[in-house]
């Protein structure tokens, strides 16, 4: 048995249905699973097979209807919302597959928002991280576009960069180069991959992509709601 | 500035149109109801200013005379049972003087006149009409009266020099054509005196201006044969608003009968007041138009941000931000939008001042009367706030209750 301290993120026997009535399908079937920091893990799978459901439940973006969430240390299954959005800003960046920025917002702006909320760091400090976080995904030079005046990879690039934020111990992203030509797509993944093991964070990602997902420390295959 | 501030005024700024749409809704909504409540307010209030400048805040008449019905049981026993049986009037006020002078030490008592008051025919070359002659004590009467600044034509110095001069109002002098300088006989009592016109007074209220003639108390004494006492004192306030309770005072300490303005002039008063609630009324309706623009723009505005809510729900955001960030929206318009429909009613309230409109009749005026009343600001501010506030928390409990799981599977899927 693994030294419990080095599992950024585990969770056990968790089951998740949607849908109601005669259209209420079992999706997740009693899966377990743990994420150690500095390790990037892919749960790979045909559509449909409950990964994007398995990550949101691990994000505590959705209550699992059965099993524990664990997130270092600390049982989230069982937690009121409140609990489980403070977790959420304290200790997982997520990045998800449409990039999912805030248009209306430059890339500075986007990137500094979690900090602004967990209200760790005062505003010049931020602002050095956000630039700084900016500079290591090589937007260094646009800061202060808009997310309407980025190209797709360069809005992706931001979500990293804001998924890295708050420093969290847990990275999630679904399908984070989904949306990406080759090229955008691997140089999205190196940064993940390269700024996680930098900073000793669990990176979990669901992608549909073999070169990704071989390139990762560990691969879970997944099949109608459990690991295979 | 808070980042729910920061992310309220982005959103905001977005939506441009819709939100014009939902502040030039709360800018005519407050804008109208202070425009109204200006009207409605100045009409009332020019009425009461006139009505006090006529007839006082108060009127002393009629010395109560207390009934006490006693039966006592006989046979030597002491017992006895005493049952009022209700007030008695006696009509006038036997001793005008000790009243006024009793009445100085109320402190809101600003002055106290006494006034004889008698039927009377009016008799001029022209023709005969029937008129009510008030004997006054001018320069006490002038202390609680606007009768000074009433007059049209002639002067009070005249009045003051002339024994036998009279203060006609004008719509009585006009029936008679009666003009400064005439002469005209009163006739009461079965005797005839002969008046000159001193002065034409004006107040606005027709039933004041085609029924008065003032002339001096001495006079007035001797027309109605009535050599002492008075018909009533006329009393003028401070503090006008005291008026009912210092009635109550007033006739507890000197048995006599006083009428507070609020009471003598009830039915105008009611007839005002129901006018002000009603117009009211019917300018909420455009700060009701205010809160549902304000709702149709925040609940277009969480239909187009879902996924703006799934972000910042998934960086650490709470329900409790989501919904301040859409109730900062609210807030934003509502304070602009208070604050200009503040600025368009000031204007508009200044503009409707010059507006002419002449009216006679309960009062007398040229031009549109308004009020300048920093409650009528208050109020018209509570309103848009209490409606646009309502409108908004719905879309804003809405956009607080969503799942980012349900958002971002919907999306993702």
């Amino acid at each position: 048995m693994a030294d419990s301290a080095n599992f950024a993120l585990r969770c056990d026997n968790l089951h998740r249905y949607l849908g109601q009535d005669d259209a209420r399908v079992h999706v997740l079937k009693g899966v377990s699973f743990e994420a150690r920091r500095g390790q990037v893990y892919a749960i790979v799978g045909p559509s449909g097979c409950g990964k994007s459901t398995l990550l949101y439940l691990l994000g505590l973006l959705d209550q699992p209807d059965g099993g524990e969430i664990e997130i270092n240390g600390s049982k989230m299954s069982n937690t009121d919302d409140l609990a489980r959005t403070a977790a959420r800003g304290e200790h997982i960046g997520f990045v998800f597959q449409f990039h999912f920025l805030m248009l209306e917002f430059t890339a500075l702006e986007n990137v500094m928002m979690p900090m602004r909320k967990l209200g760790r760091l005062s505003l010049p400090e931020m602002t050095d991280r956000a630039h700084s976080l900016l500079a290591s995904v090589g937007l260094g030079e646009k800061t202060h576009r808009l997310g309407t005046q980025l190209s797709g990879g360069e809005q992706q690039r931001v979500a990293v960069a804001r998924a890295l934020a708050n420093q969290p111990s847990i990275i999630l992203a679904d399908e984070p180069t989904g949306n990406l030509d080759v090229k955008n797509s691997a140089l999205v993944f190196d940064l993940l991959t390269r700024l996680a093991k930098e900073n000793g964070q669990a990176v979990v990602l669901v992608t549909h992509n073999p070169e990704i997902a071989q390139r990762c420390d560990l691969t879970r295959p997944m099949r109608d709601g459990l690991f295979v | 500035m808070s980042p729910n501030l920061r992310i309220a005024l982005r959103f905001l700024t977005a939506k441009k149109r819709a939100m014009l749409m939902s502040l030039s809704c709360t800018v005519l909504g407050v804008g109208l109801f202070v425009l109204t409540q200006a009207t409605t307010s100045g009409f009332e209030e020019f009425f009461i200013k006139t009505i006090l400048g006529t007839d006082g805040a108060m009127r002393i008449e009629d010395k109560i005379q207390d009934t006490l019905r006693q039966m006592t049981a006989g046979g030597g026993s002491d017992f006895q049972i005493s049952q009022r049986q209700g007030l008695k009037y006696i009509e006038g006020v036997e001793e005008p003087k000790l009243i006024i002078n009793a009445l100085k030490d109320f402190s809101n008592v600003s002055g106290a006149a006494p006034v004889l008051r008698g039927s009377v025919l009016v008799r001029a070359d022209f023709k005969n009409e029937s008129a009510q002659v008030f004997g006054i004590s001018l320069e006490e009467h002038l202390k609680v009266s606007d009768l000074g600044r009433q007059i049209v034509q002639g002067d009070v110095a005249t009045f003051r020099e002339q024994p036998t001069g009279a203060l006609m109002g004008r719509v009585l002098a006009d029936r008679l054509q009666l003009s400064t300088g005439s002469t005209f006989i009163l006739e009461a009592q079965g005797q005839r005196m002969r008046y000159t016109v001193s002065a034409i007074y004006e107040t606005g209220v027709a039933d004041i201006d085609k029924m008065r003639v003032y002339v001096h108390l001495s006079e007035a004494r001797s027309l109605l044969k009535k050599p002492s006492g008075v018909s009533f004192v006329q009393v003028n306030l401070f503090e006008k608003d005291r008026a009912p309770q210092n009635s109550i005072q007033i006739q507890d300490v000197l048995k006599h009968s006083a009428k507070p303005w609020q009471e003598r002039e009830k039915s105008w008063l009611s007839t005002f007041r129901a006018l002000r609630i009603s117009s009211a009324i019917t300018v909420s309706v455009f700060t009701l138009i205010a809160g549902l623009a304000m709702f149709n723009t925040l609940a277009m505005i969480v239909l187009e941000k879902t996924k703006d809510i799934a972000i910042l729900r998934s960086m650490g955001y709470e329900r409790r931000d989501i919904t301040q960030i859409f109730l900062w929206q609210a807030g934003i318009v509502l304070a602009i939008g208070a604050f200009l429909g503040c600025v368009v009613g000031a204007l508009s309230t200044l503009g409707v001042s010059y507006m002419p409109l002449p009216i006679s009749g309960i009062f007398k005026t040229e031009t549109f009367v308004v009020s300048w009343n920093i409650w009528h600001y208050v109020q018209a501010i509570a309103t848009a706030a209490l409606m646009v506030m309502i409108a908004s928390l719905i879309p804003a409990r809405r956009a607080a209750r969503l799942e980012p799981g349900d958002i971002v599977r919907g999306t993702a899927q």
